[in-house]
């Protein structure tokens, strides 16, 4: 330990197959890469996210990939290099913090340190007790104080040892949001001048909203999406993240042209003879693609309109109309079925009832490609 | 007196040596994932359910002079192991092996794994995990192993009457003496023997529940 660390980002490529006492096995296989600051992984559970930062951390062996830290490389498959969990300096939160019960608070922050010299080791620990505001509880066990305290020891512990990399485990759970507002705070701020890469496990929309710099969405073993928490949870790129995320559309459909100078392509949805415009994804013509669209972002109108910048306008008969709490749900025949939301004030207004002809107005933009 | 004093003598020779060798035996045991390890199970297990003159049998058979250690003994020591004080430990050492091997295994296993995660990303090494996370909060197990290894070879018989007979002094123990005084009609010292026993057994037991009903931990969480 010791020594000045330079902020190094941590580079991953992991494969590993978990045999599963059922049939069912699952894979693990991702590549990924951490730069400085809070990343979050977010994916639904099981999706292998804590799998993953045991294989980061050591604590499970993958079955063939990389892992690097700057210019240190603490697994390779390739090379037979497997650096033990004790000597890659990545810190580790547990979701169930896993503080020693039968020490005092201030032995458990110390537990990393014991190659410290006696007076070095007291600073740096008065340092993060400081830190994370936990110098009260100094000589407390872990059973006798409350959970937020309990979060900021298991902190405190990780980070005094000045790790190269930080993985948290979705470990402010059970927190209410200003507690774990207070906290994050606090990691920000000593990340603020250490400046090593940080990785934030969540299944929490909430948290992605809250936390994120960047996000990585992992789902099945795989990730599906990163990029910042707007890109990922607003245009996802996966099925099942569109529908977690309330795309109440799913269509697929085939390129038929690709207008690069507009930014735009032409789909043809689900074989009908229905066409729209869609952002430009990374597709050629004649290929498969999936496109959703949010039920809130489809308007609605009785005649054909006119001078709007909306691209895409599709004439469709209204088969059904169901109250959805404050909201009504069209569903409207195109030769493919859309679901739009309409206000019951624009249903009595509109006069919308089934079997009655309407025109679907959509934004270029509200379009979603989904892998 | 003589006889109890042995008996001591011994459980506590005993019940130190277990703890030292079942120690790594029951990490091992607790901890390693080869999936052939039920067979060391089966073979700690054993002693539970043979007759403690099978075990005391092939005990003496192979302490004898013609016997794999017995030829060991007389080739460093010059004289035979069998029928001896240290035959007698070592007999007592796997008859009481179980004893102290099974409560280490389950409170080794009791042992948070995160904890033992945990103790690695902080930097320690496999030792250092163990003398200060699973050792301090296996305790209870320790105590039972302990106690209940002592207890176990005070109270053994069929095993000492065939590896140490029956040496005043040398190999016999309490449970033999309280068989000869019976044998010789003495029921009276043999009733105050076996009140001895008794009374230390109850005691024992009753030091081992409290243990690991937690009445004595100084960490009890609340």
């Amino acid at each position: 330990m010791g020594g000045e660390v330079k902020p190094a980002m941590l580079a991953a490529r992991i494969r590993k197959e978990r045999r599963n006492a059922g049939p069912s096995s699952f894979v693990l296989d991702v590549s990924i890469e951490v730069s400085p600051g809070i990343t979050i992984l977010f994916g639904p559970s099981g999706a292998g996210k804590s799998t993953l930062l045991d294989c980061l951390a050591g604590l499970a062996q993958p079955d063939a990939g990389r892992i690097a830290v700057g210019g240190d490389l603490l697994f390779d498959s390739s090379g037979a290099i497997d650096i033990p969990a004790r000597k890659r300096r990545i810190a580790y939160v547990f979701q169930t913090l896993a503080l020693f019960p039968h020490l005092s608070v201030e032995e458990n922050v110390q537990y990393g340190l014991s190659d410290l010299r006696e007076e070095n080791r007291r600073g740096r620990v008065e340092e993060i007790l400081a830190t994370f505001r936990v110098e009260n509880l100094r000589k407390q066990k872990p059973g006798e104080i409350s959970g937020g305290e309990r979060q900021r020891i298991a902190l405190a512990r990780s980070l005094v040892t000045e790790p190269r990399v930080l993985l948290l485990d979705e470990p402010l759970t059970g927190l209410d949001a200003e507690l774990k507002a207070a906290i994050v705070d606090d990691l920000r701020a000593w990340n603020a001048a250490k400046r090593i890469p940080i990785l934030y496990v969540t299944h929490s929309r909430e948290e992605v909203d809250a936390l994120g710099e960047r996000v990585i969405a992992v789902e099945n073993g795989l990730v599906v999406s990163c990029g910042s928490p707007m890109d990922v949870l607003d245009a996802p790129r996966r099925k099942r993240l569109a529908q977690a995320s309330g795309f109440e559309n799913l269509l697929g459909g085939d390129v038929l042209e690709l207008r690069e100078a507009d930014g735009v392509m032409r789909v043809r949805l689900e074989e009908s003879a229905c066409e729209i415009e869609v952002p430009l994804g990374y597709a050629a013509a004649g290929d498969r693609v999936n496109v959703a669209i949010r039920a809130g972002d489809i308007l609605l109108a009785t005649e054909r309109p006119h001078g709007l910048s909306a691209r895409n306008l599709i004439e469709g008969l209204i088969i059904s109309l169901e109250p959805r709490g404050t909201m009504v749900m069209a569903r409207v025949e195109c030769g493919v079925v859309f679901l739009a939301h309409v206000t019951p004030g624009a249903v009595r207004t509109l006069e919308l009832t089934a079997g009655r002809k309407v025109w679907l107005v959509l934004k270029t933009h509200s379009c979603h490609l989904v892998e | 007196m003589d006889a109890l004093f042995l008996s001591f003598r011994l459980a506590l020779c005993v019940s130190a040596i277990l703890l030292v060798i079942g120690m790594p035996v029951a990490y091992w045991l607790a901890f390693s994932s080869w999936r052939g390890k039920f067979l060391l199970e089966s073979i700690v297990a054993l002693p539970l359910v043979l007759p403690p003159t099978v075990l005391g049998f092939y005990a003496l058979v192979a302490m004898g002079p013609r016997g794999p250690l017995g030829k060991l003994w007389i080739a460093l020591f010059g004289h035979g192991l069998a029928f001896t004080f240290a035959g007698l430990v070592l007999a007592s050492v796997l008859y009481s092996f179980p004893f102290a091997v099974q409560p280490l295994i389950a409170s080794f296993e009791g042992v948070d794994r995160k904890l033992l995660d945990a103790s690695a990303v902080l930097g320690a090494g496999r030792l250092r995990t163990f003398r200060r996370v699973i050792l301090p909060l296996a305790l209870p197990g320790v105590v039972t192993a302990l106690v209940l290894s002592f207890a176990h070879t005070l109270g053994e018989f069929g095993v000492v009457l065939m590896v140490g007979g029956n040496l005043a002094g040398v190999t016999r123990t309490v449970s033999i003496d309280i068989y000869d005084h019976v044998q010789s009609l003495e029921y009276g010292q043999a009733n105050h023997m076996a009140l001895v026993l008794l009374l230390i057994s109850f005691a024992v037991l009753s030091v081992v529940s409290a243990v690991n009903r937690r009445v004595w931990m100084p960490w009890a969480a609340k």
